[in-house]
């Protein structure tokens, strides 16, 4: 794409030109190990990713190693993420992510299973797609501001909270199926809000 | 050519990194192979960073961003470049990888863990034409289920107690169920109340992984095939 449409493109959506920034922030370090970019990348996500860890049961000193540990495995990794591949705030919630799974739910000493392939960004993204890797994130956040009330919530519980289907279904005293339909729908309409990007 | 897939509420809540790790195992060995679910995961993973974007921020004491800035100035010293420090994860996948290339038979994460030979399991005995395996260590496995099914021709697959959600995916021959006839790569994704008897296909049998939510009491097979002759 033109830098004159990018600019274009981020005037229109100011998320995503702080995704880019980040994108461009991440690139720096990957590229020349750049302490500074880093440094920035810290200030921006680390809190959140306390806060992520918090949201799971680490106590704060725990949350704040865990957040630690995260941003120093973005340093580490950073060169497998590439700008042109996807979203960093993606590529870096995936990281925390794992690394949350991996430190607060031990039910399998194995824990590299479940990071398989996805920490890394995917790379086999047609070039079509990178182009509107933005838009796509644009419009699955206005899809998912529109969801109904009970799907919403399920949503939350799950990305956030962390909890199963069960644990789910257990705190808000429902059967399974329901919250699995709830999340199916959530699904459908966020699917359907990018449908013709593909 | 896999025809099922995993539902949309399992693929969800892997990306959302709140699915029991049984369940994960299975759901990543399928998507390895699967591009369409690998797809809805990636959209999936974009909701994940939208709705952590949102999350409030809880300041670190102050003197974090140092420390982590220090953890990395050794690294720089040490002349350990971003990109040089592969991990034992890396390692692994990419010996997976090289499995994978000799034998495609076992999707390439699982095969980082129980090598590349289906034929070379530790296979125990659970009833007539059925045996099974364990992936990862039995005592640890926690409050899931996740374990290799190897069924003769013909067989029916062993009936199991278990609550929640039930993965099934296949890695060689087939088996038929109620729902469907699943083949290789195919998941088969239901809820523990459904009821279902599957039947392996009378050539080739089948091996699969399956991954149930809670523990499995598989029951005890010769009883169940006696039962009905002794009445009791």
């Amino acid at each position: 794409m033109q830098l004159m449409e990018r600019e274009e493109k981020a005037r229109l959506h100011p998320r995503s030109s702080k995704s880019k920034e980040m994108s461009e922030l991440l690139s720096r370090v990957a590229e020349r190990g750049d302490v500074v970019a880093f440094q920035e990348l810290f200030e921006n996500f680390a809190p959140r990713v306390k806060s992520y860890m918090m949201r799971k049961g680490a106590d704060p000193n725990t949350a704040e190693e865990l957040a630690q540990e995260t941003l120093l495995t973005i340093w580490r990794k950073a060169s497998l993420y590439s700008d042109e591949k996807g979203s960093a705030t993606t590529w870096i919630f995936t990281i925390a992510r794992n690394l949350r799974i991996d430190r607060l739910r031990r039910e399998f000493p194995w824990q590299a299973l479940p990071e398989g392939h996805n920490e890394e960004a995917s790379d086999d993204t047609p070039p079509d797609e990178q182009v509107s890797e933005r838009e796509r994130k644009q419009r699955i956040h206005t899809a998912l501001s529109a969801l109904p009330r009970d799907q919403h919530e399920v949503v939350t519980l799950s990305y956030l909270e962390g909890m199963s289907h069960s644990e789910i279904a257990e705190r808000l005293g429902l059967p399974l199926g329901t919250v699995k339909s709830r999340m199916r729908l959530a699904y459908q309409k966020i699917r359907e809000s990018v449908e013709d990007l593909q | 050519m896999i025809k099922h897939h995993l539902n949309d509420a399992t693929l969800m809540s892997y990306a959302a990194g709140s699915l029991p790790e049984a369940l994960c195992a299975v759901v990543v060995a399928h998507t390895s192979n699967c591009s369409s679910c690998a797809k809805k995961v990636r959209d999936m993973e974009l909701v994940g960073s939208l709705l952590f974007d949102k999350i409030e921020p809880v300041e670190l004491d102050g003197s974090a961003p140092t420390l982590a800035l220090r953890g990395i100035a050794a690294e720089i010293d040490s002349v350990i470049k971003p990109h040089s420090s592969a991990d034992n994860i890396s390692s692994a996948r990419a010996e997976a990888e090289i499995h994978a290339g000799i034998c495609s038979e076992i999707p390439a994460p699982l095969a980082a863990f129980i090598g590349n030979n289906l034929d070379d399991l530790p296979w125990k005995r659970l009833g007539f034409g059925v045996w099974h395996a364990h992936v990862g260590p039995e005592s640890e496995c926690g409050r899931g289920d996740l374990r290799l099914i190897k069924v003769a021709p013909g067989q029916v697959l062993p009936e199991h107690t278990h609550g929640g959600t039930e993965l099934t995916l296949v890695l060689r021959g087939s088996y038929k169920d109620e729902i469907a006839t699943f083949g290789v790569g195919d998941v088969e994704d239901v809820d523990g109340d459904t009821e279902h008897q599957p039947v392996s296909d009378a050539k080739e049998g089948c091996i699969c992984l399956i991954a149930s939510e809670s523990p499995a009491k598989y029951r005890n097979l010769v009883a169940r095939l006696v039962q009905p002759l002794t009445g009791l």
